[in-house]
């Protein structure tokens, strides 16, 4: 079964989608990563869709539940590189990916993760200690 | 032996050639669709005699049912040459079938007698087709017009500017139509993915009304740039268009406006974390200095 | 209006689903459709698709290139024999779905689209024809 490759990258995890994702593999995406955020302890997860030239509302509703899922696991996500005619699409589509952020690309997706958890840890006051995985 | 159908039309046509043109032209030159404004008679002999030719040319080649075959080729430049050259001059494309069409009557004249049904025939269906030709050409001429129109267009309105680090303004100036507005917005926002602005100021100081068309593309591009990651202000809203967003019940929602664009790059500034300094101000005397007088 | 060329598709499976965006792009870029334009309709092909798959239990999509005279055209039928659609007019409002879907296949593709058409009967099928004009 194919997988899509996910990357650490400190305390965050990074994910680049470059293939036409039929609807099993992004399903497998989304438990995969669910189970990494919780085996490296991650803090946030980028997701760079810089090559999909096309995203629809299951991908949409993917994104969804990743954001909320890692939410529930205390990371943010952050979605990067969504191409002008995805996101004029998108917007005629009626599909407004609520409560996912995004950045133009990965390096300021980098900025906002690493200030978003900064808040995070902050606020929840504790010592994380970062796991393998 | 009965003879091949249609071996008379080409013997006919090169025999017969001058007297067909010349009746053609008499026929021509007294139809009420003449357009003497749009061509003189010098003129009109040409084109008829060089599509006569180019009839003859094609009929000779043999293959009599099909203009689109390699035989006709030659003859199908010729006319569609013609048919560039009339839609130049301005004629409809119905009259520039219309003259092909026209041929008809001195050709079925020229084969007068018995017997030559089939060739009657084949005279009208090949002028039919070569007719409708023309009005493709034509199409597709006024398509590559339209082309062109639409790059020019593209190139004049998409001034996209960079004020600042991370901050984009695109000064709209003149009437905004729904596609011109479309072209331009996405062109912002392939600006925003190339440069990596976080912010793009939509300044419409320069356009007199908005309708709901256009406004509905303005909004349309400021939510798209923000499921890219990046954010809008509207600036320059004249009271106007203030008026008119009212009154047409388009709802601004979260988009950020501002009367001016100053007031616009102000706030940018802030939203990306900079600002401007006064420092020392230079002597513009002390610049000046020696090149040039007032006297 | 002339049609110059057609081809029918199968939608059986997930991957089927990807061949139908992949076709309908390339279909979408012979026609001569912009950037956006080609988008929207592939996305509203991936739409329609899943939901012959998901919801009518799989059936087939036929693309026709189109020509007016005047534009190029892209049609795409997708049909399949599934329950039918029970509601019609619940299922065109934005955010309705008898399933877990986000509810925007069929209102969305409408906006996506020059030309939507809807023909469902229940317990025979559903037939969803989808036109983009250059």
């Amino acid at each position: 079964m194919e997988h899509i490759p996910i990357l650490k990258m400190g305390e965050f995890l990074l994910v680049s989608i470059q293939v036409d994702m039929h609807d099993r593999l992004a399903m497998t995406l989304q438990e995969d990563l669910t189970e990494r955020i919780v085996k490296a302890r991650a803090r946030g997860v980028l997701i760079d869709i810089s090559s999909l030239d096309v995203v629809d509302s299951f991908i949409g509703r993917m994104l969804g539940h990743i954001a909320a899922m890692s939410r529930i696991l205390d990371a943010e996500t952050v979605v990067v590189g969504m191409r002008p005619a995805v996101a004029i699409t998108l917007v005629e589509l009626g599909l407004s990916l609520p409560g996912i952020r995004t950045a133009l690309n990965v390096e300021k997706g980098m900025d906002l993760l690493r200030k978003a958890s900064r808040q995070n840890h902050r606020e929840s006051g504790g010592h994380r200690v970062p796991a393998q995985g | 032996m009965k003879p091949k159908p249609n071996s008379n039309l080409g013997h006919i046509l090169s025999e017969q050639e001058s007297g067909i043109l010349n009746d053609w032209m008499t026929l021509q030159r007294s139809a009420g669709t003449r357009r003497a404004d749009l061509i003189n008679d010098a003129e009109l002999h040409r084109q008829s005699k060089e599509f006569l030719s180019a009839f003859r040319q094609g009929v000779s080649s043999g293959k009599l049912d099909d203009i689109h075959a390699g035989d006709w080729a030659a003859a199908r430049d010729i006319v569609a040459d013609i048919a560039r050259n009339r839609v130049r001059m301005g004629f409809t494309p119905s009259e520039t079938a219309t003259f092909i069409f026209s041929l008809k009557e001195p050709l079925f004249r020229a084969i007068d007698g018995d017997g030559m049904k089939d060739e009657l025939w084949t005279i009208t269906t090949l002028l039919d087709k070569l007719g409708l030709f023309t009005t493709e050409v034509y199409q597709k001429s006024r398509e590559e017009i339209i082309q062109k129109q639409q790059r020019e267009v593209l190139e004049l309105s998409t001034p996209v500017v960079k004020l600042w680090d991370g901050i984009l303004a695109l000064p709209l100036i003149g009437t905004l139509d729904s596609e011109r507005t479309q072209v331009v917005m996405e062109s912002l926002l392939q600006s925003i993915v190339e440069t990596g602005a976080g912010i793009a100021i939509i300044d419409i100081t320069g356009v007199p009304t908005v309708d709901t068309l256009v406004a509905q593309h303005l909004l349309k591009t400021v939510a798209a740039a923000r499921l890219m990651g990046a954010e809008c202000i509207i600036s320059g809203i004249r009271p106007q268009i203030a008026a008119t967003i009212v009154h047409l019940g388009v709802e601004l929602g979260a988009v950020i406006t501002k009367a001016t664009l100053a007031d616009a790059f102000s706030l940018a500034l802030k939203r990306t974390g900079q600002t401007i300094q006064r420092g020392r101000q230079d002597s513009a005397q002390e610049a000046g200095r020696g090149t040039y007088s007032d006297s | 209006m002339s049609l110059l060329r057609a081809e029918t598709m199968p939608v059986r499976s997930d991957s089927d689903v990807v061949q139908v965006r992949q076709h309908v792009r390339a279909w979408a870029v012979e026609q001569g459709f912009g950037l956006v334009d080609q988008t929207k309709i592939v996305t509203a092909a991936s739409e329609l698709a899943r939901n012959a798959l998901v919801y009518g239990g799989g059936g087939t999509v036929r693309l026709e290139a189109l020509n007016d005279g005047m534009r190029k055209g892209l049609r795409l039928t997708f049909e399949d024999h599934g329950p039918g659609i029970a509601d019609l007019e619940m299922a065109m409002k934005d955010g309705y779905t008898t399933g877990t879907g986000l509810g925007l296949g069929l209102s969305g593709a409408k906006r996506l689209s020059n030309e939507f058409e809807l023909h469902s009967t229940l317990g025979e099928g559903t037939r969803v024809t989808i036109t983009r004009w250059k």
